[in-house]
């Protein structure tokens, strides 16, 4: 058992604390139940909390989302924000798939519009959305455009016709951080950049059509436009090979920095750079390009499932009436303005496997949405329910405006591919009504459901401890999986 | 027995290698890695490459060294065929490796191996030899 979990102490309800001790700069506050706390005794999570605690600069807590596992120096469902002056920016805060991240479509269609078609709109879906290992894309780009797709983001690939600017209002930053500076990757993150926009990717990353299965929230539910039996379409995926590389890239270069300087770090994964540095500077700046990167990445790949309904579906865009209801990041480092005790601070935020939940009237909101809060994304596993949430204050309040991203891992891919043996997981989802096409022999075990906690607890408790509201909960139908 | 065994990790994959020397564990590390990359039955023509690669430590240069093997399956879509390890000192390990272009339609690709972590790192002496521990991101 990890032994740090025995050191837990119940806070209320949903929450328990790491008490600050030793090396520790702040307490760690892990949003969990009782259940999925019992998933914690088997994996390092709480030490990964209390190794970021002991990073320079945090303010008020070291945080754990309750879909926390085990991650690389920050575990996976951390957040965490530092000072301006004296904190520092982590590349293992944000993780090595900068911007992964989700963003939900809606449609026009109810489920009897697709009926037993949704078979060959997977399979079509399939054909034409370079996924798995090695795919290539379809984009050709030249030195001079890729530096365009890493400063511009979403709005390079809409440019090209690939989406309309109604696509930018509702992408978390408008689907382009500032400051991104291609001058600062390295050649071969350029050179891995190159042949993947355009891709879906493989392991966890999905497209996934489904149904919106029931309504929490109907004021909220119908400012994002969603209503039961709907037709939606998740799309998963991060910035590619460019941003591990570029990870990769930074963890070097601020190991050499921490070994130079006799930085005390709890974790190697946990290199960093002071705010202001040259580093932290490079590393915003390459960043930023990663996270751009994937957010045009997510607008092409919208755009061809746009066009994959319409010619399979033979309806125009006015009948089909697909519509981005929001894009959010996953993994991500952003400078904020937050309260803290009464008082207006800049603070660098790292979310790795975590949302931003802005409440409502938060100037980042979309307009549309600013009277209800920012549309949070929660998908689930392939055989089971995903969510839409709404941000709150309390998250503002609590924990730096954040909420958790996913189901997160239970069982390790060996566990899954024993669990999967003798068993034909493609015909079980199939017998259930969903549809899975694939590529890779071990997908389908390593990704079974069961591989993977379950959503609605996770929810549950972001609901129950109000650092998010819930609005929708949507059922798989269709799976694109690389 | 194998010179390696697979580490259950939740999230992702770890292999735990033995080997008698430093050149031989440097070496065994690269043959797991590309056994979990893909299995390949054809005989491709290969390419011989001469690699040096830097480290703080050993154990730094364990993950340089596997960070520059993934990367030419990952950025250039090759695989080692074999390797052979000259020198390996603490910071500086000195290999020959052999490459062959990977056919995406005909070898079977079995993990997407993202980058090779810092977590729970480990290269050291075990009994009369070497263990490593390594973790990748998946």
């Amino acid at each position: 058992m990890a032994a740090n979990v025995l050191e837990l102490k119940k806070l209320d309800k949903y929450r328990w604390t790491l008490p600050q001790k030793g090396k520790m700069r702040v307490p760690g506050i892990i949003y969990s139940s009782e259940k999925l706390l019992r998933d914690l005794t088997t994996d390092e999570s709480s030490q990964q909390v209390i190794n970021v605690a002991q990073l320079p600069g945090i303010v008020k807590y070291s945080l754990a989302m309750p879909d926390v596992h085990w991650g690389y120096g920050f575990p996976i469902g951390g957040v965490a924000a530092f000072e301006e002056d004296e904190g520092i920016v982590s590349p293992g805060g944000v993780g090595y798939d900068i911007n992964c991240g989700v963003r939900l479509l809606t449609t026009g269609l109810r489920s009897e519009d697709i009926g037993d078609r949704i078979k060959e709109l997977t399979r079509t879906l399939f054909r034409d959305i370079p996924s798995g290992v090695g795919s290539m894309g379809k984009i050709k780009l030249s030195k001079k455009e890729i530096r365009q797709v890493l400063v511009k983001g979403s709005r390079w690939a809409v440019e090209q016709g690939m989406g309309d600017n109604e696509d930018l209002d509702r992408t978390e930053s408008s689907g382009c951080l500032p400051d991104a500076d291609p001058d600062v990757l390295s050649d071969r993150a350029m050179e891995r950049g190159f042949k993947q926009l355009g891709t879906l990717g493989a392991g966890n990353h999905f497209l996934e059509v489904g149904v919106v299965d029931h309504i929490y929230d109907q004021k909220i539910a119908h400012h994002y436009n969603l209503f039961e039996g709907q037709v939606t379409i998740f799309i998963h995926c991060g910035s590619r090979g460019l941003g591990h590389q570029v990870c990769d890239d930074f963890l070097q270069i601020m190991g050499k920095l921490a070994s130079a300087s006799g930085f005390d770090l709890p974790d190697r994964q946990l290199v960093y750079a002071p705010l202001g540095s040259d580093s932290a500077r490079r590393y915003f700046a390459a960043m930023a390009c990663a996270a751009n990167y994937a957010w045009a990445n997510r607008q092409a790949l919208m755009h061809w499932t746009r066009e994959v309904f319409e010619r399979t579906l033979e309806l125009t865009p006015r009948e089909l009436d697909i519509r981005l209801l929001y894009d959010v990041c996953h993994n991500i480092a952003k400078m904020e303005t937050h309260e803290i005790d009464g008082v207006q601070r800049r603070l660098c935020v790292h979310r790795k496997g975590a949302t931003r939940a802005f409440p409502p009237g938060h100037p980042e909101v979309p307009s549309i949405y600013r009277a209800v809060g920012q549309p949070v994304l929660i998908p689930g596993d392939m055989g089971r329910y995903s969510y839409v949430l709404a941000g709150t204050q309390k998250a503002m309040e609590e924990t730096f405006g954040s909420t958790c991203h996913g189901a997160g891992r239970l069982l390790s891919r060996g566990q899954a591919k024993k669990k999967a043996k003798g068993r034909a997981i493609g015909r079980e989802l199939e017998d259930k009504g969903i549809y899975v096409s694939y590529t890779g022999r071990t997908t389908m075990a390593e990704e079974m459901p069961e591989a993977y906690k379950d959503a609605s607890e996770v929810v549950e408790v972001a609901h129950g401890a109000g650092i998010s509201r819930k609005v929708a909960r949507l059922r798989p139908w269709g799976v694109v999986k690389g | 027995m194998s010179p390696y065994t697979l580490i259950d990790h939740t999230a992702d994959l770890g292999i735990r290698v033995t080997a008698g020397s430093l050149k031989e564990l440097f070496a065994e590390a690269v043959r797991a890695l590309f056994n979990l990359l893909l299995r390949s039955n054809r005989h491709p023509r290969t390419e011989k490459r001469f690699i040096a690669v830097e480290g703080l430590d050993l154990e730094d240069l364990m993950v340089n060294w596997l960070r520059e093997m993934l990367y030419l399956f990952n950025g250039k879509d090759k695989a080692v065929a074999s390797v052979f390890i000259s020198s390996v000192e603490t910071t500086l390990i000195r290999a020959e490796v052999e490459l062959y272009e990977i056919d995406f339609l005909r070898d079977e690709i079995l993990e997407d191996i993202k980058a090779v972590t810092y977590h729970q790192i480990k290269v050291g002496p075990l009994n009369h030899g070497y263990v490593a521990r390594i973790i990748f991101d998946i």
